[in-house]
């Protein structure tokens, strides 16, 4: 099996609130292979967006630092590396895409400029060169008449399109890895279908893996080939996107499923799950969802690890006692 | 299946302006001085040696002294003494003027955000020539035009301050006005008036309120221009700027006379200044974020 | 109009321009944000109105409440007339027909304790003495799960959830009949919002409340209404039973719509069918019907000729000359 595009292993992520350091992404451990998109499913509060951040070295410079763990991209490990080194990789080989376009567009560049800025930045290009290839990338991702938009400014499009853009500026230089978070949260459900059409395709085209981090169950089922569910700042359940919706195993990811309306199903009774994800400064010491879960038990005092159910299946989960259950079954 | 025992995080007490206080030196140096201002006026009586309008012709014009701590003025009176008492009149025309600049404004400007259209546009026109004019020029022309005493002065310089307030009151409610909360009160039948005044008001105080503390030093300063052309209060009751007036004529033979009245002001100004500057640390991040959480 | 049944919420011909611009500042413009809507809500109905940003729902729920003057239309809720109700008359109603809004961080006074926001409405209303006051808002709150002890904190005290439940409870407190909700779960997470719906569920229940709840999520409105109207560009193009409109869909929007929404199943991932085009803007629309400019069934007729909403099967409307 060849090398994963990337591997992190035991990141942990802390904040500093009021004086103490206190984690926010803990024991968190996962690969992406070459084409693969990996969805990291979580709700507020689960530390999903965090994960992306520390990946990339973006956790704010004070109040915020990786405490442990690494993070392995092209045999590097990118915790270690200075500003300068993760300069040249972000945006070249590993890209990120965010939610709120307009935030992340700067307003008084055109369009045209800003795409072609990334690939003088990574590639040395003219800008002549550059900007032609900033309107070959605008029609790569289907802006009507790229041409003439190469000179506007991003408050002249959309919130697709400008989603779009920030996509074309993502691919400028064909990165190994693209980091999307919640990059549909904030789109209308039927431009959010073309933008996920719009990045399966160009992941197919330009052979990149994506780590999708999203809220949404939906769109996960819709873009990813494996999932890991989080909550409260860990991963509780790994798996292929079909084992997981079919049989998924941790509480958690059960009630999470049970929870949501579909727009293709009655669902007479919304199962809520009562309680609320404990606070940064009140973790319990043992399993974190302990307080909320139905199957609670003695042993889940003690913190459960992550474990892969059978050897080889891509099923991890940390449930002391539904791993009971399937290890028995 | 609800949760009835949603459990609530623990209350946090509001402490901003003693956080602020804690964190910030300076603005203790600015309460420090203001209190002490306000302790020396509301104790004139006890803490001044003299009797600030008693004349006493022998000892006119003499350089501070053992008896005379800051010297005497042309009529023999103790510059001390007046300048206590004087502390009395610039602080209360301070605050009485500010007061009533602060409520006719912040009405006017609340008003107008609320009401929109027309209104607004021509409200705001007649505040935007008001603003347009230099502060002193109209509180002169005003002064003038009332005639010189303590009550016309007040009114003169709330005059000049309301056009600020009225802004400052203004931009607040317009984004105000489009919250949900303010909705959600019309949707339950709450009238514009109470909208306004329980929950616009309430919102926005904080703004206005650390803008008083920054023209009650524009008063004093305006009163003491005024007073020094005349149109102020009439003597023979001290006031600061009355006292440089006076002392403007000797002023090079008797420096006492000018200096230490203008230092009074200059102290006076500064401190409220930094504490106006320490409110608006404390009101802002601490009440913005909560407002943004 | 035929008198609405008793209880009942009957909308006609709603119209709501906004005029932007002019004299002074920049280009006029005309942003037809609601046009010729007409819906009804029976009393202990729910009734759903879904459509995507720009579509005009959240603009028909406010004019109804008069929060924005409608332009034109009717509004009679159990026989009274909304839009020439006197402001006494309204102030009754305002009693009877309450609303829940979308942003739990904005929809409450951060200045005011929770006693506060929930005895107003009852003072204003001058409906008890003190005491009765009191102990209205306090049933308020224990109905929406919350502990007695949050009378005195405020809002920032509380989660989004938490908050979202104040201002279902600040609705209630009045006793209304009929609840307009514009989005009150969207801006929470699927955990919570499956608790504030399960909360609406059993106050719908316990209280014989009717709703029109406006939503963009179609798993939601499934869930929670019986009746669905969509909305395309400020008109209503389809309506009918939630289940059969969603299964079935007849207008080609609401087919794009409910096949853009993701389904919790990779087994069925989306055709990505060639949906291209985005809405057109309220202050621009296309002649004829205002979908054809996406519309995979596209006609000739239809860039020329609005489609009329009319009943296509029974109890279901379509507005598309593909039923004409």
């Amino acid at each position: 099996m060849s090398e994963p595009v990337l591997r992190v292993e035991g990141l942990q992520s802390e904040f500093r609130i009021g004086g103490q350091w206190y984690p926010a992404v803990r024991d968190f451990s996962l690969a992406v292979e070459a084409n693969e998109t990996v969805a990291v499913v979580g709700e507020s509060g689960s530390g999903k967006s965090v994960t992306a951040l520390s990946i990339l070295g973006l956790l704010p410079a004070v109040g915020a630092r990786i405490a442990r763990g690494s993070v392995i991209f092209g045999g590097r490990d990118l915790v270690g590396l200075s500003e300068a080194e993760l300069a040249t990789l972000r945006g070249d080989a590993i890209a990120m895409i965010f939610q709120e376009p307009m935030t992340s567009l700067n307003p008084t560049m055109t369009v045209g400029d800003q795409v072609a800025e990334v690939i003088r930045i990574h590639r040395g290009t003219s800008r002549k060169a550059a900007l032609a290839e900033a309107l070959h990338l605008l029609e790569e991702v289907r802006i009507p008449a790229a041409r003439q938009r190469l000179h506007d400014y991003p408050h002249q499009f959309s919130g697709g399109m400008r989603q779009r853009v920030m996509i074309a500026m993502a691919l400028a230089c064909r990165p190994k890895l693209l980091l999307a978070d919640e990059p549909t949260t904030a789109l209308d459900v039927t431009i959010q279908a073309q933008v996920l059409a719009l990045l399966n395709e160009l992941k197919q085209s330009y052979g990149m893996s994506i780590l999708f981090i999203t809220h949404n169950l939906g769109v996960v089922a819709q873009m990813a080939d494996r999932v890991a569910v989080m909550y409260a700042g860990e991963i509780v359940e790994c798996a292929p996107v079909a084992e997981l919706f079919a049989a998924p195993l941790h509480p958690y990811t059960e009630a999470l499923l049970q929870a949501m309306p579909r727009v293709d199903r009655d669902s007479a009774a919304l199962h809520p799950i009562g309680g609320q994800v404990p606070p940064l400064t009140a973790m319990p010491p043992g399993c974190a969802f302990a307080p909320r879960c139905p199957l609670r038990q003695p042993q889940c005092e003690r913190h459960p690890p992550l474990v892969p159910l059978r050897l080889g299946s891509g099923h991890s989960l940390r449930c002391f006692v539904r791993a009971a259950m399937e290890s028995a079954a | 299946m609800t949760d009835t025992a949603t459990p609530l995080s623990t209350a946090r007490p509001s402490m901003a302006l003693l956080v602020t206080l804690q964190r910030n030196r300076l603005s203790w140096i600015g309460l420090a001085l203001i209190a002490a201002i306000v302790v020396m006026a509301v104790f004139a009586p006890l803490l001044a040696p003299h009797d600030p309008i008693k004349q006493n012709i022998i000892d006119r014009l003499e350089p501070p002294s053992a008896e005379f701590l800051l010297g005497t003025d042309s009529y023999g009176r103790d510059v001390l003494s007046r300048i206590i008492y004087g502390a009395r009149i610039s602080l209360m025309i301070g605050f009485v003027a500010v007061a009533i600049a602060m409520v006719v404004g912040s009405t006017i400007g609340i008003l107008a955000g609320y009401i929109g259209g027309l209104f607004d546009q021509i409200v705001m026109g007649v505040v935007d020539v008001m603003l347009a004019f230099p502060t002193l020029l109209l509180g002169l022309m005003i002064a003038a035009m009332l005639g010189a005493s303590l009550e016309n002065l007040i009114i003169a310089i709330a005059v000049t301050e309301m056009a600020p307030f009225a802004r400052v009151a203004r931009a607040p409610t317009i984004g105000l006005k489009e919250r949900e909360f303010v909705a959600a009160g019309r949707v339950l039948g709450f009238g514009p008036l109470r909208i306004m005044g329980v929950h616009i008001l309430p919102n926005m105080v904080s703004d206005v309120v650390v803008l008083g503390s920054l023209w009650m030093a524009s008063a004093i300063r305006t009163e003491a221009s005024l007073s020094f052309i005349g149109l102020g209060v009439q003597p023979p009751t001290p006031t600061w700027g009355g006292m440089i007036r006076e002392g403007f004529e000797n002023i090079l033979t008797a420096w006492w006379l000018v200096v230490f009245p203008s230092l009074a002001i200059l102290l006076t100004v500064l401190a409220l200044n930094i504490l106006g500057d320490a409110l608006r640390d404390a009101i802002d991040p601490k009440l913005r974020s909560e407002n943004a959480a | 109009m035929s008198a609405s049944p008793a209880g009942g919420l009957q909308v006609r011909h709603l119209t709501k321009h906004f005029r932007l611009g002019g004299f002074f500042s920049g280009r006029r413009q005309l942003i037809q944000a609601v046009t010729d809507v007409s819906l009804d809500v029976a009393a202990g109905a729910s009734v759903g109105l879904v459509g995507e940003s720009g579509c005009g729902k959240s603009t028909v729920s406010r004019a109804i409440l008069r929060l924005t003057e409608p332009d034109a239309g009717e509004v009679s809720f159990d026989g009274t007339d909304v839009r020439r109700a006197s402001r006494a008359v309204l102030r009754g109603l305002r009693r009877r027909l309450q609303f829940i809004f979308q942003d739990p961080y904005s929809s409450l006074n951060q200045r005011r304790t929770i006693r506060q926001t929930l005895e107003e409405p009852l003072r204003v209303h001058r409906l008890g003495t003190r005491a009765e006051i009191r102990e209205r808002a306090a049933a308020a709150l224990a109905e929406v799960g919350l502990p007695p002890e949050a009378m005195q904190r405020y809002p920032h005290e509380f989660s989004g959830g938490q908050r979202q439940r104040i201002g279902i409870a600040r609705a209630l407190v009045l006793g209304p009949e009929m609840v307009i909700a514009d989005e009150p779960v969207s801006a929470l997470d699927v955990s919570v919002q499956a608790q504030v719906l399960a909360l609406l569920d059993g106050l719908r229940d316990r209280h014989g409340l009717s709703f029109l709840f406006v939503s963009h999520d179609l798993g939601v409105v499934r869930h929670f209404c019986e009746t669905v109207c969509v909305m395309y560009l400020g008109r209503i193009i389809e309506t009918g039973p939630t289940r059969a409109v969603l299964d079935q869909p007849a207008h080609p929007y609401t087919q794009l719509l409910r096949d853009s929404s993701p389904v919790p199943d990779p087994a069925r991932r989306l055709a990505f069918a060639r949906n291209d085009g985005e809405m057109p803007s309220p202050a621009d629309p296309p002649s004829g019907c205002a979908f054809h400019t996406r519309c995979p069934h596209r006609m000739p007729v239809c860039s020329e000729r609005r489609p009329e909403l009319k009943p296509s099967a029974p109890g279901r409307s379509v507005a598309c000359h593909l039923f004409d």
